[in-house]
C-alpha cells in the first residue's frame, strides 16, 4: 500500500516540535513527510533570538540538523515558500513545482506588525523576527551611534537590549503610558522603566509617532503627535505580531476578523485536511504569541494525527517569567485583577526595587494572577498556586513578604497536587516525574532524559530539582552529597582537600577527613584523585589496596575470574607484524580474541599468572597497556582520513595518535572515549564521544560530551575551526575540568547535564577563562603528560610487583578448579553454568 | 563427632598485601586471606569462591569497614561480605565460610578439617 503525503508548511520551533513528536508516534509510518521553509536556515530558537548578538551561531539556536531529518525520512525544502494552496485538488504550489498531499499542516507563524507610519519604508528601519532581520540590523549598527524600538513590549525590550549589545544608545518607544501593559500593572510599569533608566535605556512612553523624515544629526528624525521628536540612526519595530494567514486567507478557510486561522479543539481549520497550529492559528478568538501553547497546539495535533479521539487542545497559560535586560519580570494568570469580586496584596520596596502584586479571588482562596517585577523567586510558588488551584494560607500577604519579614517559605513540592505542570514546554506534570522514579531513575540527569522535562526554555530547572529531590528523599534514596559512610564530601571536595593539602596517600586522607577504614566507594575514588594529581604509579605499596580489581591486575576481569588483556592500538593504527605478534600470543596462550568497538583487539581468557607473562611478550613487541581496565581514556577511533581517502580533508588518523598518546593514563571519574573523523561524513561516529573531533576544510571542530552506551547523547559542538595547538590546548582544559569537578562514575554527558548554567557555561570557563583556571588546568595537564608511564612495563620489570599475579601463594602451579573450558567457533570459551 | 582439624602454615607474612587480600590452596580448597594492620586481630580468612558467581576471586576484592564491621566487596558483582562472619550484607541467605587464622612467628596458620602437607597439631 503507498504512503499517504504529510505536508508541513513552514519550519519554526512550532513545526519542528510538532515533526519530533509526530514521528515518534505510530501514526508516522502511514505518511511520506515533506516540510516547506520559507527562511533558508533550519527552524531556529526564536526565544534566545537576541543571543544571536552575543555570540551564538545559527548552530546553537537550531532546534535540528539536516541529518535528523534525513534520519527521520523527512524531505525538507528550505527557501521554498509556499505561493498557493488549491484545496479542491489537494496540492499546493511553489516557485519549484505543484505538490499533492494528504493532510496539510500550517505552521506559518506570525509576522510583525509595522504601524502605517509615513516613512516607515526607510533603509534604516527594521522588524526583529528573523536570523535576516538580525543581520541587517547589525549591517546598520555599524556606522550608527543609537537605535530606537518602537514598542514597549517583551519582544520590544528584547530588541532593546540588542540594540544596546550592538553597542548603541537605546530608545524605547511606547505608546501606551508604560512599559508591557499587557502583563504590568502602573506601579510595576514604572518600576521596569526606572530598573531600564537605570542601565542607559531611554524610556518614551505615551508617544504616538507621526512621520519618520531625513534626520540633521542623525540618520533619521521621528515626529511624535505632541510635537516632539526624537532622532537616532535606525528603527526597530517591534509593536506586536499579526498571524501569517494569507495562504490560508486565499485559498477560503475560515479566518478572524483580524486575523488567524481558525481552528478547533483538534487544531484542524474550516477545512477536515488541513490544520494549524503556532502563532497563525486562532483558538476561541484568540492568537497564542508563546512558544509553549504552540507546542501543546503541535502535540494536539500530533495525536489527532493519530486518531485520538481524546486529543483536544483546551487553551493555555500565559504567564511568563523572562530577565528583560537583567530585571527579573513575571506576569501569572489574571495579573490586572479583571475577574469580577477580584482583590489584590500588593508589596512595593522602591528602596530594594522589588514589586508583588497578588490577585484574588473574591472568597479569597484561590489565587487569580500576579505581578512581579525586580525578583522573580516568587514566582515558581506562586504560579503552582494559581495553576492547581491550590487553597491560599490564612495570611496570604505572607507569600510576597520578604522572608524575615513574615514572609513563607516557598510552597514545599509536597503541597504540589499530581496533575501540578512542572515543565509546561514539555507538558510534563509532577505525576510524570514521579512515575519515572518509580521506574527506576534516580537522579535529576535521568528525570530530564526520561520526560524532556526542563529542556525547553529552561524556567522550571529549580522547581525541578526541587521536585526530584523530595521525590527521592521521600523514596529512601540519599540525595545527600556524601561520598560514603567514610567521608562527608563529595568527590569535587576531597578532590580540592588532596590537591591543597598535599596528600600522597589514603591513609592521611581518611585519619584526617574521614572516619574508619574506607569501602570500595571511596577508596577507588581516592585512587583515583591521588593518581590524577600525584601521578604515582598504581601498584605503588600505598595505592594497591585502593584500587578495583583491574586496576589492581591491569586487566578486565570475566566472569570466571579470568582477566581480558587490551593493548592500546593508538588511533586504531597496527602493523602488521604487530598484528602477528597479537596473534602468536593469543595462540599461545588460547586466549579467546575479538575486535573490540573502539579499534582494538581484546584477548579473553588469561588467569593470573599468564598476565605478567603475556605482558612480557607483548612490551618486547613494542605493545603498551592499553587502560581497558581503567577509569581512564580508552581509545581515540579514527576514519582513514585525508592520507587515503578520497573525501578526507584533514589526518584524523595522525591527530587520532597525538590525542591518544596524550590522555592516555590519565585518570578520570569514569571511562573518557575520543574519536577523530577526516569530514563532516562523520565515519569515526566522533559526536558519540565525550570528546569528538571532526575536521573542516580550515582545521578542527570540537564536540564535547556525547554518550554512547546506555543513555545515547549527541556530543555539543563547543569550538570550530581550532587549529593543532587551539585543540589540544581546548581539550586538555575541558578534560581537566571534567576531572577535577566531577561526581564518582560521572561520565562527561551527565556531568555537563549537571552543571549549574550547562554548555554556556563551561564555554565561558574554558574559552572565556571566566574563572581565570585556564592556565593550572593547562599545567596540570602539561605535568600528567610528562609524567606517563606505562604500568605494565614498570609492573613486570618489578618483581615485588610482580609477587601480585600468583594465583594461589602456596602453590604456583596450583590450576584454578573452577575455570572449564569448551570451544565454539573454533576458539575456547567458558563453560556457562545451565543456569 | 567434631571433624578432626589441624592447624596448617599456608604462607608467610611476607606473602601479605597491607589492607588486601591474597588466595592460597588448602584441602578445603581455596581460601582467600585478608590482612587489615589497622584492626585487632588484623587477618582473616574466608572461602575464596565467590557464592554469586561460583568464581574464585574474593581475596582480590577491595576491603574495608561498613558499620565498623571488617568487609570485602566481591569484585565479580560487588556484594560485601563481613570478614569475621561471612554474612553476605545484600543477602541475609548467603554466607561464606570463615577460617580460624593465626599469625606464629614468621607462619600464616590455617585451621581446616582436612590434613594438608606441613600440618602442625592443634
Amino acid at each position: 500500500m503507498s504512503k499517504k503525503t504529510l505536508i508541513v508548511i513552514g519550519n519554526g520551533m512550532v513545526g519542528h516540535h510538532f515533526l519530533e513528536q509526530f514521528v515518534a508516534s505510530p501514526g508516522a509510518t502511514e505518511y511520506e513527510i515533506l516540510v516547506f521553509g520559507e527562511e533558508k536556515q533550519l527552524a531556529y530558537d526564536r526565544v534566545h533570538l537576541s543571543e544571536y548578538f552575543t555570540g551564538s551561531t545559527h548552530a546553537d539556536l537550531a532546534m535540528g540538523t539536516a541529518d535528523w531529518y534525513t534520519g527521520q525520512g523527512i524531505k525538507l525544502q528550505l527557501n521554498e515558500p509556499v505561493t498557493a494552496l488549491d484545496r479542491d485538488q489537494r496540492i499546493v504550489t511553489t516557485p519549484k513545482g505543484e505538490y499533492g498531499y494528504d493532510e496539510l499542516v500550517l505552521a506559518t507563524g506570525s509576522f510583525p506588525f509595522v504601524p502605517p507610519i509615513e516613512g516607515r519604508e526607510h533603509a534604516h528601519c527594521f522588524v526583529y523576527r528573523t536570523l535576516d532581520d538580525l543581520d541587517a540590523i547589525r549591517a546598520s549598527a555599524q556606522e550608527g551611534k543609537s537605535g530606537v524600538v518602537v514598542g514597549g513590549g517583551l519582544l520590544g525590550l528584547e530588541a532593546a537590549n540588542a540594540l544596546r549589545s550592538l553597542g548603541l544608545q537605546a530608545h524605547v518607544v511606547e505608546f501606551a503610558p508604560r512599559l508591557m501593559p499587557v502583563q504590568l500593572d502602573t506601579d510595576g510599569g514604572a518600576l521596569l522603566r526606572h530598573k531600564i533608566e537605570e542601565l542607559g535605556v531611554q524610556v518614551h512612553t505615551e508617544k504616538a509617532t507621526t512621520d519618520i523624515v531625513e534626520g540633521e544629526n542623525a540618520r533619521l528624525r521621528m515626529n511624535f503627535s505632541d510635537d516632539s521628536h526624537l532622532e537616532t540612526d535606525l528603527i526597530v519595530f517591534s509593536a506586536g505580531i499579526r498571524p501569517q494567514d494569507a495562504l490560508a486567507r486565499a485559498s477560503g478557510l475560515e479566518v478572524g476578523e483580524r486575523g488567524g486561522i481558525v481552528v478547533n479543539d483538534q487544531c484542524t481549520t474550516s477545512d477536515p485536511h488541513i490544520h494549524a497550529i503556532g502563532e497563525c492559528a486562532l483558538w476561541d478568538q484568540r492568537i497564542f504569541g508563546l512558544v509553549a501553547p504552540g507546542y501543546t497546539m503541535a502535540r494536539t495535533l500530533a495525536s489527532v494525527l493519530n486518531s485520538d479521539r481524546d486529543a483536544a487542545f483546551t487553551g493555555a497559560d500565559m504567564s511568563t517569567k523572562l530577565k528583560l535586560l537583567g530585571v527579573d519580570v513575571g506576569s501569572i494568570g489574571d495579573a490586572h485583577g479583571q475577574t469580577p469580586g477580584a482583590r489584590n496584596i500588593r508589596f512595593n520596596d522602591e528602596q530594594a526595587g522589588h514589586y508583588r502584586r497578588m490577585v484574588i479571588s473574591a472568597d479569597g482562596k484561590t489565587l487569580l494572577g500576579a505581578i512581579l517585577v525586580g525578583d522573580n523567586s516568587h514566582y515558581d510558588t506562586l504560579l503552582q498556586y494559581a495553576l492547581n488551584g491550590i487553597a491560599l494560607p490564612d495570611n496570604p500577604e505572607t507569600l510576597i513578604l520578604p522572608e524575615g519579614q513574615g514572609g513563607a517559605p516557598a510552597l514545599g513540592p509536597d503541597a504540589l497536587p499530581e496533575t501540578a505542570s512542572i515543565c509546561s514546554c514539555h507538558n510534563v506534570t509532577k505525576g510524570d516525574i514521579c512515575g519515572v522514579i518509580d521506574a527506576g531513575c534516580s537522579d535529576l540527569a535521568g528525570v530530564k532524559a526520561e520526560t524532556k522535562a526542563s529542556t525547553g526554555c529552561g524556567g522550571c530547572t529549580a522547581l525541578l530539582k526541587n521536585v526530584v529531590d523530595n521525590e527521592l528523599e521521600k523514596r529512601g534514596v540519599a540525595v545527600s552529597k556524601d561520598l560514603c559512610e567514610h567521608f562527608p564530601y563529595s568527590r569535587q571536595d576531597l578532590f580540592h582537600l588532596v590537591k591543597v593539602n598535599g596528600i600522597r596517600t589514603f591513609r592521611t586522607l581518611i585519619s584526617q577527613h574521614g572516619k574508619g577504614q574506607g569501602c570500595d566507594i571511596c577508596k577507588p575514588v581516592v585512587g583515583s584523585i591521588l593518581a590524577t594529581c600525584w601521578n604515582e604509579h598504581i601498584l605503588a605499596t600505598d595505592h594497591v589496596p585502593l584500587q578495583d580489581t583491574n586496576d589492581t591486575f591491569m586487566a578486565n576481569m570475566q566472569k570466571n575470574g579470568t582477566y581480558s588483556i587490551v593493548p592500546r592500538i593508538p588511533g586504531g593504527e597496527i602493523t602488521p607484524d604487530k598484528l602477528i605478534v597479537l596473534g602468536e600470543v593469543a595462540k599461545e596462550y588460547d586466549l579467546y580474541t575479538k575486535i573490540t568497538g573502539g579499534q582494538r583487539v581484546d584477548l579473553f581468557g588469561a588467569t593470573l599468572s599468564e598476565l605478567p607473562e603475556i605482558w612480557e611478550k607483548l612490551i618486547a613487541a613494542g605493545f603498551e597497556t592499553g587502560h581497558a581496565y581503567g577509569k581512564s581514556l580508552r581509545t581515540v577511533k579514527s576514519c582513514v582520513g585525508n592520507t587515503w581517502c578520497r573525501y578526507g580533508v584533514q589526518d584524523s588518523v595522525g591527530m587520532a595518535i597525538i590525542l591518544e598518546n596524550r590522555y592516555k593514563g590519565l585518570r578520570a571519574p569514569h571511562k573518557v572515549k575520543m574519536a577523530v573523523s577526516g569530514c563532516t561524513r562523520e565515519c569515526a561516529e566522533a559526536q558519540s564521544k565525550d570528546f569528538g573531533v571532526i575536521a573542516t576544510e580550515n582545521g578542527w571542530n570540537l564536540y564535547v560530551c556525547g554518550n554512547g552506551g546506555m543513555r545515547p547523547r549527541h556530543a555539543d559542538l563547543f569550538a570550530t575551526d581550532l587549529s593543532d595547538e587551539e585543540l589540544i590546548r581546548t581539550i586538555d582544559r575541558v578534560v581537566m575540568f571534567y576531572v577535577r569537578t566531577a561526581d564518582r562514575l560521572q561520565r562527561t554527558s551527565v556531568w555537563m547535564e549537571n552543571l549549574e548554567g550547562g554548555l554556556d557555561y563551561l564555554k565561558k570557563v574554558i574559552l572565556e577563562d571566566s574563572l581565570g583556571i585556564c592556565a593550572e588546568l593547562e599545567e596540570h595537564m602539561n605535568g600528567i603528560a610528562d609524567t606517563y608511564q606505562c604500568e605494565w612495563k614498570t609492573a613486570v620489570e618489578d618483581p615485588e610487583k610482580r609477587k601480585r599475579f600468583r594465583e594461589f601463594v602456596n602453590l604456583p602451579e596450583q590450576k584454578d578448579p573452577v575455570q572449564q573450558w569448551t570451544t565454539e567457533r573454533g576458539q575456547r570459551r567458558p563453560v556457562l553454568e545451565s543456569a | 563427632m567434631k571433624a578432626r582439624t589441624f592447624w596448617n602454615a599456608v604462607c608467610s607474612v611476607e606473602d601479605l598485601v597491607p589492607e588486601s587480600g591474597i588466595a592460597v590452596w588448602t584441602e578445603d580448597g581455596p581460601v582467600a586471606l585478608f590482612y587489615l594492620p589497622h584492626r585487632l586481630p588484623a587477618l582473616f580468612a574466608i572461602s575464596h569462591t565467590d557464592p554469586f558467581s561460583g568464581a574464585n576471586v574474593l581475596a582480590r576484592g577491595i576491603t574495608g569497614d561498613l558499620g565498623g564491621e571488617p568487609i570485602v566487596a566481591s569484585p565479580l558483582y560487588k556484594q560485601h561480605f563481613n570478614l569475621k562472619t561471612g554474612a553476605c550484607l545484600e543477602d541475609d541467605s548467603v554466607t561464606v565460610k570463615t577460617y580460624p587464622v593465626l599469625l606464629d612467628g614468621n607462619r600464616i596458620l590455617l585451621e581446616t578439617t582436612e590434613n594438608q602437607r606441613e600440618a602442625v597439631a592443634a
